[in-house]
């Protein structure tokens, strides 16, 4: 056996961005009285070249390295690209909350880019084994980041929980995924896909492996009934980490799900749509009515994420269902989409709540966005902009989102799954609407002023502005995300 | 004909206004957002005029047609165009946009720029309705509208108003998402979202009726036709005057709308099979709605039932499928666009001064607002369809398309004459005659200029309508004999 030196180049923004984590975690150690300027601004500058670098290898075609355990795809390249914006947007957001708790040490922003780098490399895992490597990168990161208030009981406790389902989901995942190894005899996805099609494999085996790995597929998501973590963490994380752990990582998720289903087992892909089927009613089904119950905001978006989540899954599901390239196509670009504008829509919604707090205080409740409208009239906008969108109302992104989603399950023939979805809908917008109305209809009980950095009103009015430019125009990004698969489902 | 977008300019031009009036921002500016909200208004309206000279009566096809490229993703298309059916409505609207302005002129003094933008953003969304001929852009501005008015009827409503929002807010919502299936079903089939290719799309007679029957709670519930009306009530009693002006004079209209655009056309033999369905339920409306009228002691909410019970009118008239019934139907639409807006205004003009809506609270009215009482009269009357108002023509043309239907049907449909003369009349008896009732009567002080002159305006409109319907009947004749004809013949003969 010879010694062949891997293609690095398709790597670059991944060994970038380690490289960079090493530095920060150096830099900041031998600095320690400017440590936490510099350790922001380092990671700033870090995914801000992350996402260069992505753009700069960004490649129509599909480009394996390091003997097949890594590809760079284009879905990949925009996955990433999405994910290092929302990473950076993430951080400017938090950054002055973590400041008045002292909470904004350097090694929040060394776990910030460790989970990044997880990330990347879970989206462009060609191999099982990469896929974990990701995946628990990512993990252990967040669980640290959940409980980086260390002396919050709140924060450990969700961190503690997150910690405990979280390892045993990435358990499931890897005993699924030794059971397809059992059955298949192969790591590498397309290996799989071709030993699952082939038929060669135990049937019986491989399908037992496939319920853990939507299992684990799910819990990462963040879908009922495994979501039982995301309302505590949600709440007991620090909220610029609650951001961070609601954008991003679902982007993540979506990866994973792709990867994992569409590239290694289209050939049972009955099983796993009946699967996921479950799982997308039972989410839909039991955000939406278990968020209309909430006085806690990060606990409302927690559980409105969970029936996002389900929508994004309908789209997901959808696929392979009349067998027509270009439909399957639509319909994994859908859940992309709705994906992406969720990533989009929750980072403002947790963004106004971090707006809201401020040393010593902490906008926990749906309340305290009472009279936002007299407090301030152009962020109560925005806020407006990110309710309507999220209950799917246009001309919002969310609207298109979920019309996406939604063309794509009736295309699908799913036609009991469109009703419940649109049935639970209504539902889901009162939970939005009881927002607007706190917000314009009520007077304000807090008259503190609403005080940020330029920055960061800056970014978050750009964000909520997005969310209704792209309701306007959301053409390009829609083309994007199925030129984005197009090439995937094509190789696939 | 020309190249100038008129639909696009009455559609974009008071949404940007809007979006300005908005930026004028803090009370303080509270004139400066006044001004540009009337300017942005009568500037909406100048644009739509055109739409009518230059409006060709023979055709029945789209006119001031408008075809951009939106979201190749999807296949929609930005999509303009208007026929008759629809002609008067974008007119109707632009008109009540500037009378709603005036109305707000003094009476709202708290957040004004975000009240006058609310309307303007409001009245350009629904242009937008009734002039898209995308689907989904026909959706996007349906279900759009509803933002500004949950937010006028919730910020500057009664005390009542968070629940009277909310239930607005969901019940259309209900309707229209399931309608949004509809639209993606008639996609799949169709392969386009364009609604004239929808018109002639062949579809099975199941496949109809699930269309058939999500429109119908899309618009049943927007109309609002029993037994989905009970939103309509609690909106209208809690929504300041302009809000419910807009709300009964336009935003109903867009549900009536739709069955015509959609239902009818794209479902015919659906809607056919089911007619009398609707005819029933119509009939209900008008005669039952017609007694809860009669025993309501809250003036708004009187006209809100009263104005159930006309659009019933409407929807009545559209599924007899005979030509005086459609016809009748849509001038019965313009008509109570006038006409209930005027009976908002005048209990807006009430209110302002008393801050009670209840019937007790009044009585002997015209011996302190004459001028008022005479104003307040004439659209009692026209409420109640005298001839030469207004009001007499659609329900008159609608009652003998119904007794051409069924003698029946005629009957029980004519029983709103009755019925609609008894609530109004005596409410009007009640409020305005007999002795003066109490001391805040007493010191009421009679309409000023700025009151008189929309009232005036609204006036000179019913009377216009009531003497003269010629320029409103003209525009529709083909427009609505071809609609029937494309019913009648159906599309099962043409299935493979």
């Amino acid at each position: 056996m010879n010694f062949v030196v891997p293609d690095f180049f398709p790597a670059t923004a991944e060994i970038f961005i380690a490289v960079m984590a090493l530095v920060l975690m150096l830099a900041t150690a031998f600095a320690r009285n400017i440590a936490r300027g510099l350790a922001y601004a380092l990671a700033q500058f870090t995914l801000l070249v992350t996402a260069f670098i992505i753009l700069f290898t960004l490649d129509i075609g599909i480009d394996r390295s390091f003997g097949n355990l890594f590809v760079n795809d284009l879905l990949g390249g925009v996955l990433k690209l999405v994910i290092c914006f929302a990473m950076m947007i993430a951080l400017l957001y938090g950054r002055a909350w973590l400041a008045e708790r002292k909470l904004d040490r350097p090694e929040y922003y060394l776990l910030a880019l460790l989970m990044t780098l997880g990330m990347m490399v879970l989206i462009t895992a060609n191999h099982l084994l990469t896929l974990y490597l990701g995946l628990e990168m990512m993990s252990l990161s967040l669980y640290a980041l959940v409980a980086f208030d260390r002396d919050s009981a709140r924060s450990t406790e969700a961190g503690m929980k997150y910690f405990v389902l979280g390892a045993l989901a990435s358990g499931l995942l890897l005993y699924g995924m030794s059971m397809v190894y059992g059955a298949t005899g192969a790591l590498e996805l397309p290996a799989v896909a071709q030993a699952v099609t082939g038929g060669t494999a135990n049937m019986k085996v491989l399908l037992f492996g496939l319920v853990f790995l939507v299992a684990g597929v799910s819990f990462k998501l963040g879908v009922a009934p495994f979501h039982m973590w995301a309302p505590d963490v949600y709440q007991g994380a620090p909220t610029p980490v609650t951001l961070i752990l609601s954008s991003a990582p679902k982007l993540a998720a979506f990866a994973l799900a792709f990867r994992l289903l569409v590239g290694g087992f289209s050939g049972l892909v009955e099983h796993w749509q009946t699967m996921l089927m479950l799982v997308a009613a039972a989410s839909i089904v039991l955000g939406n009515l278990a968020a209309l119950v909430q006085h806690n905001i990060k606990r409302m978006l927690a559980y409105s994420g969970i029936s996002h989540m389900g929508f994004m899954l309908l789209g997901l599901l959808s696929g392979v269902a009349g067998g027509k390239a270009d439909v399957t196509v639509a319909a994994y670009s859908s859940a992309m989409f709705y994906a992406v504008a969720y990533v989009l829509m929750t980072l403002a919604a947790f963004g106004m709540v971090v707006l809201l707090s401020r040393a010593g205080f902490d906008a926990e409740n749906i309340e305290d966005f009472k009279g936002l409208n007299r407090r301030n009239a152009w962020f109560a906008l925005l806020m407006l902009f990110v309710m309507f969108s999220m209950a799917g109302i246009p001309f919002f992104v969310g609207f298109f989102a979920k019309l996406a989603v939604l063309k794509a399950v009736i295309d699908a023939g799913y036609l009991w799954l469109a009703v419940l979805a649109v049935v639970m809908s209504v539902i889901g917008a009162f939970y939005y609407l009881r927002v607007v109305k706190l917000m314009y209809f009520d007077e304000p009980t807090e008259t503190a002023p609403i005080a940020a950095s330029a920055e960061f009103q800056v970014m978050l009015s750009v964000n909520g502005i997005a969310i209704a430019v792209l309701g306007l125009m959301p053409g390009a990004l829609l083309g994007l995300c199925r030129t984005a698969l197009q090439a995937s489902v094509i190789a696939g | 004909m020309t190249d100038i977008p008129f639909l696009s300019l009455a559609i974009w031009i008071p949404i940007l206004g809007g979006l300005l009036v908005l930026a004028t921002g803090q009370d303080a500016n509270a004139r400066m957002a006044r001004t540009v909200a009337l300017l942005t208004a009568v500037f909406g309206l100048a644009v739509t005029l055109p739409l009518y000279t230059r409006f060709d009566a023979s055709t029945a096809g789209m006119q001031f047609v408008e075809l951009h490229d939106w979201i190749a993703y999807f296949n929609v298309h930005y999509h303009l165009g208007i026929d008759g059916l629809s002609l008067w409505f974008v007119l109707l609207n632009a008109f009540i946009t500037v009378l709603v302005v005036i109305a707000g002129w003094q009476v709202i003094q708290n957040r004004v720029a975000q009240y006058m933008a609310a309307f303007l953003i409001m009245s350009g969304l629904m242009n937008g309705v009734f002039a898209a001929l995308d689907g989904v852009l026909f959706y996007v501005f349906f279900e759009a509208s509803l933002i500004p008015l949950y937010l006028v009827i919730g910020v500057w409503g009664g005390p009542n108003r968070v629940y009277a929002a909310i239930k607005f807010f969901l019940f259309t919502l209900a309707g229209s998402l399931l309608m949004l299936l509809a639209l993606l079903y008639l996609y799949k089939s169709t392969g386009s979202f364009e609604i004239l290719a929808w018109h002639r799309a062949v579809l099975s007679m199941p496949v109809q009726s699930l269309i058939f029957f999500a429109f119908l709670a899309a618009f049943g519930v927007k109309v609002p036709m029993w037994p989905v009306h009970t939103w309509l009530p609690d909106a209208h009693v809690e929504a300041p005057t302009g809000g419910s002006v807009v709300l009964a004079a336009i935003a109903l209209k867009l549900g009536a709308y739709g069955f015509v655009r959609f239902s009818l056309p794209i479902a015919p033999d659906a809607s056919m099979h089911y007619a009398p369905l609707v005819i029933a339920l119509s009939l209900i409306a008008v005669v039952y709605i017609g007694l809860v009228a009669l025993v309501q002691g809250d003036m708004k909410k009187l006209v809100a039932y009263s104005s159930i019970s006309h659009m019933g009118f409407v929807t009545l008239g559209f599924f007899m499928m005979n030509p005086l019934g459609v016809e009748g139907a849509l001038i019965q639409m313009i008509s109570h666009g006038f006409v209930s807006a005027a009976m908002f205004l005048c209990i807006g003009v009430l209110y302002d001064r008393m801050h009670s809506r209840q019937i007790a609270d009044y009585g002997g009215v015209v011996k302190t607002m004459p001028r008022f009482a005479a104003f307040f009269m004439l659209f009692a009357m026209a409420n109640c369809g005298l001839p030469a108002t207004s009001g007499f023509v659609g329900e008159f043309t609608v009652i003998l398309g119904a007794v051409q239907y069924n003698f029946w049907v005629g009957l029980l449909a004519a029983t709103t004459l009755i019925l609609g003369a008894a609530y109004t009349l005596w409410m009007y008896k009640r409020v305005v005659f007999g002795a003066v009732s109490n001391e805040n009567v007493a010191k009421l002080t009679d309409i000023d200029a700025r009151e008189f002159f929309f009232l005036a305006l609204l006036a000179v409109c019913v009377l216009a309508m009531g003497v003269y319907p010629f320029p409103f009947t003209d525009v529709m004749h083909v427009s609505v004999n071809k609609l029937l004809e494309h019913v009648i013949a159906g599309k099962l003969s043409l299935l493979p």
